[in-house]
């Protein structure tokens, strides 16, 4: 028996062992999803469960190393535990900004004492985090941000307003970019630093979207003393940490065009549509649709597991992370909008009487994923990256 | 699956490939193979040295002469003949003729031809379209008709690849109708009755129109099982199908990285045009096209040597996705390098040529994604 074999009949048994029965098949239900955090409110209390043992057995953020509160899984073991969780159909034990991005960028660019002081608390799921990139005028063009950060003795004291912050009205810590020297080129006076979200001059205030939902906040920052220790890497050289921090959100927001256990399209047009005599779609305009949108995502998953393949051969990461996070994103966005094409006039439902929670539910996720390719990055901005870093073609 | 990553014999046989092809001048020698206007269309001393490296060997079993390889690494040598436009027949004399004779031949069958075939002493080829026969394997209009103890082959294939200077043909003939009619034969090239006349294809490659008036052969030149021939057809297509994947990736690579230094080197308005937004964003969406042709090629490639239950899905999930990625990118290829392209002296347009042979050989995208829905069932 190979070592993964043998690894997946551990993980088997434990999933089986250590997962509420009640969260089985909740995989897609985002009520079921566990950010962590101080604030932390659980719509079924299994969740909290099973993040819980989770954490206990360090499966909350696998491939973390021990000490950090991971089990130092490598990444195909990780891959393995992944497909017995989603085995049957569990979420995740821990999502969010922690798990996905400060934790692996701690990882890399943090002090031993940084990495001591916050990876646990992230694994253990008593410490949410949010992003502190956008500002009003500096969306795309991030590296123009303005949020200003003055030495006082051993702390920064922070002065600006950031945009976008996903769940900061939850969150206990934001990372953040902020201008620590204004008088060099804008990439080289920005300092990546981490703010405790309950210090004194923090607001924040919910932004409405036109999925009628608030993930995203405006957060100001008045005279917020955040000590020097909390920068991670150094001084003015944030935009480094910032763009591997950008490659770990753009794996993360791009894995979203794979397919894993979500609604099947065939199905739901059978469904929706009906069947000719032969047992096929009946409408070949959609049939086709369909079809494409199905070999688009099998090409992706493709890619994306001879990338992971290649890593694992020893081949340098580069900028694949933009072509991730441009085709995944834009993937998603033509799969929501041909569910809608699917439903038909069953996709129009807002709330109330006439429509299925499936179908009001639709109607939301497909708002919502009008974002997925202006946030983390345009797709404007990922072909830029990948004309200039992979084709080197001239400025 | 297996890895979708490169082992490194792997990676060096598709750098001796590589070699091959430029050492004997790239792109430059398919222009002089057809402005000399020769029939057979290729090298034969590029022919033999592929023998001598063992490649027209590489699919087939030791006890053959063969080197006992897969498809994975048959994409590896179309790949490099795509990137060199090499006209030399491997996918129709060694993917699809001798992989279907070491799948559905006799034990006599196989000895009389493969070990010949691997030494680049003989060279089959298979007659599979007939005029209108569009990609169904199984519209043949061909006849055999029982002849004593043997058969009578009466019918018109077109577009033999390869057909000019082949010793043999695989042919497929309706016996009775219906689906499982399909016979397959090996017929020699001297036989009394078979007519070859040459085609003049838009790609130049060696082509040819095979005429079968009351051919007759015997009982041992059937192949397979009589009224068996669509099922070992039906793999050997496959086979071929992702052969000719590997073929389309080279030739778009090769006519993408051709444009990118064009856009690299080309001043109007007083900069390079590679400058401009709207030329980048395009070039991006192709380079994505072509990682995501590349992936689908290793894993159709992969799947068919494991034998995966979902081969013939893979197969068609990367014949779609390379005749869509070839056609975006020598029709962008061609667009961006301006009038210069549209000059027969320029190279780019050999690349178009070829990519269109490409797209129709086996079923094009649309083709591709009706086999995909219906083997998915929806």
């Amino acid at each position: 028996m190979s070592d993964l074999t043998a690894f997946r009949e551990k993980a088997r048994a434990w999933v089986e062992a250590n997962s509420p029965e009640f969260l089985r098949g909740k995989a897609s239900d985002p009520k079921a999803w566990a950010a962590g955090g101080r604030k932390a409110s659980f719509t079924y209390p299994e969740s909290r469960d099973w993040l819980l043992a989770a954490a206990a057995r360090g499966f909350s953020v696998p491939t973390w190393p021990e000490q950090y509160g991971g089990a130092g899984l490598a990444r195909d073991e990780a891959l393995v535990l992944q497909e017995e969780i989603a085995r049957l159909a569990l979420p995740m034990p821990l999502t969010g900004f922690g798990y996905s991005m400060i934790g692996p960028t701690l990882l890399d660019h943090g002090t031993e004492a940084q990495k001591a002081e916050h990876l646990p608390k992230i694994a253990r799921g008593e410490i949410r985090w949010c992003q502190g990139y956008s500002e009003p005028n500096a969306g795309s063009d991030l590296a123009s941000l303005a949020t200003s950060a003055v030495r006082d003795g051993d702390f920064y004291v922070i002065n600006g307003q950031k945009v976008w912050t996903s769940g900061a009205d939850e969150a206990d810590w934001i990372f953040m970019l902020v201008r620590t020297d204004p008088d060099v080129k804008k990439q080289r006076g920005i300092t990546f630093i981490l703010v405790d979200m309950e210090s004194p001059g923090v607001e924040v205030r919910p932004i409405r979207l036109i999925s009628g939902a608030s993930p995203f906040c405006e957060t100001f920052f008045h005279n917020v003393r955040a000590p020097v220790h909390q920068v991670i890497g150094d001084v003015n050289s944030g935009w480094t940490v910032a763009k591997a921090l950008l490659g770990h959100e753009r794996t993360s927001i791009g894995g979203m065009g794979r397919g894993g256990a979500r609604t099947s399209l065939p199905d739901l047009a059978r469904d929706y549509v009906g069947v000719d005599e032969e047992g096929r779609i009946d409408d070949p305009a959609l049939r086709e649709r369909v079809t494409q949108c199905e070999m688009d995502a099998m090409s992706y998953g493709l890619t994306v597991k001879r990338h992971g393949d290649g890593l694992e051969a020893g081949h340098k990461p580069g900028p694949e992370s933009s072509m991730f996070k441009y085709y995944g994103t834009e993937l998603n966005m033509r799969r929501e909008e041909l569910m809608l094409s699917i439903r038909g006039p069953q996709a129009l439902g807002w709330e109330g009487e006439g429509f299925e929670p499936a179908e009001l539910n639709q109607t939301r996720t497909w708002l919502r994923s009008r974002a997925n390719s202006i946030e983390g990055g345009t797709s404007e901005i990922q072909l830029n990256i990948i004309a200039k870093r992979v084709l080197g073609l001239p400025d | 699956m297996a890895a979708l990553v490169l082992t490194a014999p792997q990676d060096m046989l598709a750098r001796t490939a590589a070699e091959l092809i430029s050492k004997h001048g790239g792109v430059d020698r398919q222009r002089q193979l057809r402005d000399a206007g020769d029939e057979l269309a290729y090298s034969p001393e590029v022919w033999a040295e592929m023998a001598d490296l063992g490649w027209l060997g590489i699919p087939f079993a030791e006890e053959h002469g063969g080197l006992g390889m897969g498809m994975a690494e048959t994409v590896l040598i179309t790949e490099a003949m795509g990137r060199g436009l090499a006209p030399e027949p491997f996918v129709s004399a060694v993917v699809f003729a001798g992989g279907l004779i070491a799948d559905a031949g006799a034990a006599e069958q196989r000895t009389a031809w493969l070990p010949q075939l691997i030494d680049g002493e003989k060279r089959l080829a298979p007659a599979l379209l007939e005029a209108g026969s569009r990609y169904g394997l199984d519209r043949v209009e061909t006849r055999a008709q029982p002849n004593g103890a043997g058969w009578s082959l009466s019918g018109e294939k077109v577009q033999v690849v390869g057909g000019v200077g082949a010793d043999g043909f695989l042919i497929a003939a309706r016996t009775e109708g219906g689906d499982d009619g399909l016979t397959l034969f090996l017929v020699p090239a001297t036989a009394d009755g078979l007519e070859v006349v040459a085609q003049k294809r838009v790609d130049s490659r060696n082509s040819a129109i095979v005429r079968l008036n009351d051919v007759q052969v015997g009982a041992g030149s059937v192949l397979g099982d009589v009224c068996g021939g669509l099922e070992p057809l039906g793999r050997a297509v496959d086979r071929a199908t992702v052969a000719v994947c590997g073929e389309m990736l080279g030739v778009m690579t090769e006519a993408f990285e051709r444009t990118i230094e064009y856009l690299k080197s080309r001043r109007q308005f007083g900069v390079l045009i590679g400058t401009f937004q709207a030329l980048k964003h395009r070039a991006a969406k192709m380079f994505i096209e072509i990682e995501l042709s590349r992936s689908t090629v290793m894993a159709a490639a992969r799947a068919l040597d494991a034998s995966d239950a979902d081969a013939a899905l893979q197969v068609s999930n990367a014949k779609a996705r390379c005749s869509d990625a070839l056609i975006l990118v020598t029709n962008e290829a061609l667009q961006m390098h301006g009038g210069i392209g549209m000059t027969d002296e320029h190279d780019i347009g050999l690349f178009i040529k070829r990519a269109r042979a490409l797209e129709f050989a086996f079923g094009d995208a649309a083709f591709h994604r009706q086999r995909f829905a219906a083997l998915r069932g929806f």
